[in-house]
């Protein structure tokens, strides 16, 4: 089983410095693409069975394909994207680096891992949530209701063409501005 | 007792009412109008405190109206106290108030702002109740504050001529330099008594021992906010210079009340004041110095209200004198008949500059006896009353307080009757030259309508039979006066004087031979006199220095207003304009400026705020779990 | 279920933690680095995946169907986020003709 996980693990990794470093935006979907799959995997192995179903049909098989709608309307494979300067992808992936040794270094402070004899192996079953989910967690889940609503709402209206002439602004000052 | 109450209330209530309405209503009321309710209101004061005179018991009534500072062990209601001494005073108050009020409506009736007038006098009228009526000190310094600001007012009642502003302006500054004095006695006393209700200090003042170092501290500070008040020496200046005021305003307050407040304080505080033979030394050689200070710088004045100023700082200095030598209902005696004929003094030297038109040079005046007879024949009669001459009031006021003395102190009974002298010396001058002789002017004079003349007959009438009040024993009187207040329980009835009825008789004689002596002199002077005086350019040293009255202002000037310009001057320069000034602008300046740096951090980059959030959220989670 | 439970008993739940952690490091440093702004929201999706993951990976831990609750419900905000984030995308290239993100800075002082 740990091998298992080390192997997920390892592709999840790569896929995200993958989605960080391609050239072409259809690359970085792909790979994310990747990177979501082997999140359910992981899911799979956690006995998480309903969220990992969700996951690949919500956010592998919905949120990633919008994308990639997105991109092909847009003609984004042919954009070349202007790189950052040097400066600044240094300052960043120090700032991520920093970030991620802090957090390392604040959990060393000891994570106790409870006794393995008190899990519930039924948590993750669709029973489980089910029931979890009518019972403590109604309202939310009613109100989330409201919030797609909303969301399609506002997307529809937002991309929608008006008929008022299109306020077509040149592309501003220096693309080369520091820090950028 | 209600009745009680509700009168007494009435008493201070009505003048500030007045004050009130017509004070908010000045633009619409008609002048006229704006007097007639002035005076009612005062006049229904009087008619109220008649009530509560009869009606005396001869017990202290204390009339509480409401609970006013009560904070941990201070507590201070507001209070109003009746026993003879404020019921006393309160008379003298509404009384000689009313026929002011009411000579006002005549002398007034030409000025544009005369509403306002009345109104201001009003409020004075409420002050001066609330100062004599209060049942502790602070009620009374309350009263204090608000004569000092009437007082302020009325003296710059004119206030298009900046001159009459500087005497009222000075008029306040030295008030408050007095004013020091009592707030500071006012403490000491909270501090040793807890208290500063006048039945409780008083009571247990009673017990302490002679010479109490805080009591005669206390003392020593009440009778230097006296001074200021009273215009005392060195705080004396302020009253000739009030007399760029309108002359009802002269009679009223630097002749009848204001200025006899301090003597007031004084009085209330009898208990106190006998337990500090110190302080009452004090008190009686600065009396006597400023009576011969007055008399000798009213011998040379020219105009007709200088000198009436000069005489009435002459008078309060014995009125002081008779309390530093404890002779108390003596010196209330004395304020009393004073009211009367100074008041009479200045309402009469106001019938006559209304008559001339304004002219207030006594050089330009002369022969008006035959035009004004009725101001000339009360003029008289106060003239006398002022000299001592006898059976008039002044006669047994001042004789009270000169045979007080000279059972004290020789010295200053010798004084006192020097000044006795210079007194009929320069009064009778003023009444010679006034109205003897030949006119000097250029006016057409005209005698005043009777709205000024009756309160002027009234008074005479008071000047000259209001010796009644007091008339010794030797005389065969009962005292009443002093008997009546010593039923106040302030315990004026301390005074003893031990002086056999031959003492007694000898220097009544005495003084009054001196006096008429001196008129006789002064008719031999000024009787006939058709011509001007002398420049006094011409006149040897001592004169001339008595002429510029003993330098005093411009000793005061050098001594205090230069010094203190000078300061003012330099803080300006310096401490406002390098330190102040760049102090506050710059504080501003930096706010801004910081602003204006630190809002070059919104470039509008998104990539730059993403960042700035990503560097702030590790440099939190740095401090939170390194930082300790 | 016998498996699962291995499983859970094998994994320490530290490992857990390094990979959300560095998935999120991952994640954070591509949404500085980037411009393009589909890249940058394909990046915040990817923050977002990471805590899921250590949330689930708590609620397995912990038997609390609270976390995985949590993880559904983050789902669905992240779904609806999408939605309009890439309308307003779409909004952009219509207006500026570009999908830099440098191009969005006229909020400025």
């Amino acid at each position: 089983m740990l091998y298992l996980f080390y192997f997920f693990a390892a592709i999840s990794v790569i896929a995200a410095l993958v989605v960080v470093s391609a050239k072409s935006p259809i690359n970085s979907v792909i790979a994310l693409v990747v990177c979501f799959l082997s999140i359910a995997a992981h899911y799979i192995l956690l006995n998480a069975q309903f969220l990992a179903m969700v996951h690949v049909i919500v956010y592998t098989g919905a949120i990633m394909v919008l994308m990639l709608f997105v991109i092909m309307l847009l003609n984004m494979n042919t954009v070349v994207e202007v790189r950052k300067p040097v400066v600044t992808r240094i300052l960043a992936v120090v700032t991520g680096g920093l970030f991620f040794l802090v957090l390392l270094a604040a959990t060393r402070s000891g994570l106790s891992t409870p006794v393995p004899a008190d899990f519930d192996p039924g948590i993750g079953l669709v029973k489980r949530i089910g029931m979890s989910l009518f019972q403590e967690f109604l309202v939310p889940f009613e109100l989330s209701s409201v919030l797609f609503l909303s969301a399609m709402a506002g997307a529809m209206m937002l991309a929608k063409k008006d008929g008022t002439a299109n306020v077509n602004l040149p592309p501003s000052s220096e693309p080369n501005d520091s820090r950028a | 007792m209600v009745k009680t109450d509700l009168l007494a209330l009435l008493v201070p209530a009505l003048p500030l009412l007045g004050a009130i309405i017509i004070g908010f209503g000045r633009r619409r009321l008609k002048g006229n109008t704006a007097g007639m309710l002035g005076t009612a209101m005062v006049a229904l004061g009087f008619v109220a405190s008649l009530l509560l005179f009869l009606g005396h018991d001869g017990e202290t009534h204390i009339v509480h109206l409401f609970s006013w500072i009560h904070v941990g062990a201070m507590d201070i209601p507001f209070a109003f106290q009746i026993n003879a001494l404020s019921l006393w005073m309160m008379l003298i108050v509404t009384g000689i108030g009313t026929l002011i009020h009411l000579y006002s409506i005549g002398y007034m009736h030409d000025d544009p702002r005369m509403a306002t007038f009345f109104a201001q006098l009003n409020l004075f009228s409420f002050s001066m109740l609330l100062l004599v009526m209060g049942a502790n000190f602070l009620v009374t310094f309350i009263g204090w504050e608000g004569v000092g600001l009437c007082s302020y007012l009325l003296i710059g009642f004119w206030y298009t001529t900046p001159e009459f502003n500087y005497a009222g302006r000075k008029a306040f500054v030295m008030n408050r330099i007095g004013d020091i004095g009592m707030v500071l006695a006012m403490a000491l006393m909270f501090y040793q008594f807890g208290t500063l209700n006048y039945v409780d200090v008083m009571k247990q003042g009673g017990m302490m021992a002679t010479g109490n170092p805080l009591i005669v501290t206390a003392t020593l500070l009440l009778f230097l906010g006296a001074t200021g008040k009273s215009a005392q020496l060195p705080l004396l200046t302020w009253l000739p210079d009030a007399m760029a005021g309108p002359t009802p305003v002269s009679a009223l307050i630097h002749a009848a009340t204001m200025v006899t407040a301090g003597i007031f304080l004084v009085v209330r505080s009898s208990v106190l004041f006998q337990l500090a033979p110190y302080t009452q030394d004090i008190i009686l050689w600065v009396g006597v110095a400023t009576a011969l200070f007055g008399a000798t710088v009213g011998l040379f004045q020219n105009d007709i209200k200088k000198v009436l100023a000069y005489s009435t700082v002459s008078q309060l200095g014995y009125m002081f004198a008779a309390l530093g030598v404890g002779a108390y209902s003596a010196g209330m005696f004395h304020v009393t008949t004073h009211a009367f004929f100074k008041a009479l003094l200045f309402l009469g030297a106001g019938s006559v500059i209304h008559a001339l038109g304004g002219e207030q040079d006594i050089r330009k005046m002369g022969g008006l006896k035959g035009v004004t007879k009725t101001t000339y024949m009360t003029f008289l009669i106060a003239t006398l009353a002022i000299a001592g001459i006898p059976p008039l009031s002044g006669f047994f006021s001042k004789d009270g307080i000169l045979a007080s003395t000279f059972a004290e102190s020789p010295l200053a009974y010798g004084v006192l009757v020097f000044a006795a002298m210079l007194t009929a010396f320069y009064m009778f001058r003023l009444l010679f030259l006034t109205f003897f002789g030949t006119y000097r002017g250029k006016a057409h004079p005209h005698e005043s309508p009777k709205v000024m003349t009756v309160p002027l007959m009234v008074l005479a009438v008071l000047s000259a039979i209001g010796g009644a009040l007091n008339i010794p024993h030797i005389f065969g009187g009962h005292d009443w006066l002093k008997t009546f207040l010593g039923t106040a329980a302030d315990g004026i009835g301390m005074e003893h004087l031990e002086l056999s009825a031959n003492t007694e008789w000898m220097l009544m004689a005495l003084s009054t031979t001196l006096v008429v002596l001196t008129i006789w002199y002064t008719w031999t002077l000024f009787g006939k006199k058709t011509t001007l005086d002398g420049d006094t350019a011409d006149m040897p040293f001592l004169k001339r220095l008595i002429a510029k009255r003993w330098m005093l202002d411009e000793l005061y000037a050098s001594l205090f207003e230069k010094p203190y310009g000078w300061i003012s001057k330099h803080f300006f320069s310096i401490g406002e304009k390098k330190v102040a000034v760049p102090l506050t602008v710059g504080t501003g300046k930096a706010a801004l400026g910081l602003g204006e740096w630190l809002r070059k951090v919104q470039t509008g980059n998104t990539s730059f705020y993403l960042f700035g959030m990503m560097a702030g959220v590790v440099i939190l989670l740095i401090i939170t779990y390194f930082g300790g | 279920m016998e498996n699962v439970m291995t499983a859970i008993r094998v994994v320490p739940l530290d490992h857990y933690l390094i990979l959300s952690f560095l998935l999120f490091s991952i994640g954070m440093v591509g949404a500085l680095v980037r411009r393009n702004i589909i890249i940058v929201i394909m990046c915040l999706e990817l923050m977002l995946n990471s805590v899921n993951l250590l949330l689930v990976a708590f609620s397995a831990y912990h038997s609390d169907p609270g976390g995985q609750i949590m993880v559904f419900f983050i789902m669905l905000v992240a779904a609806a986020e999408v939605t309009v984030g890439l309308a307003i995308l779409v909004l952009l290239k219509r207006n500026t003709d570009s999908v830099d993100m440098n191009q969005l800075n006229r909020l400025k002082w």
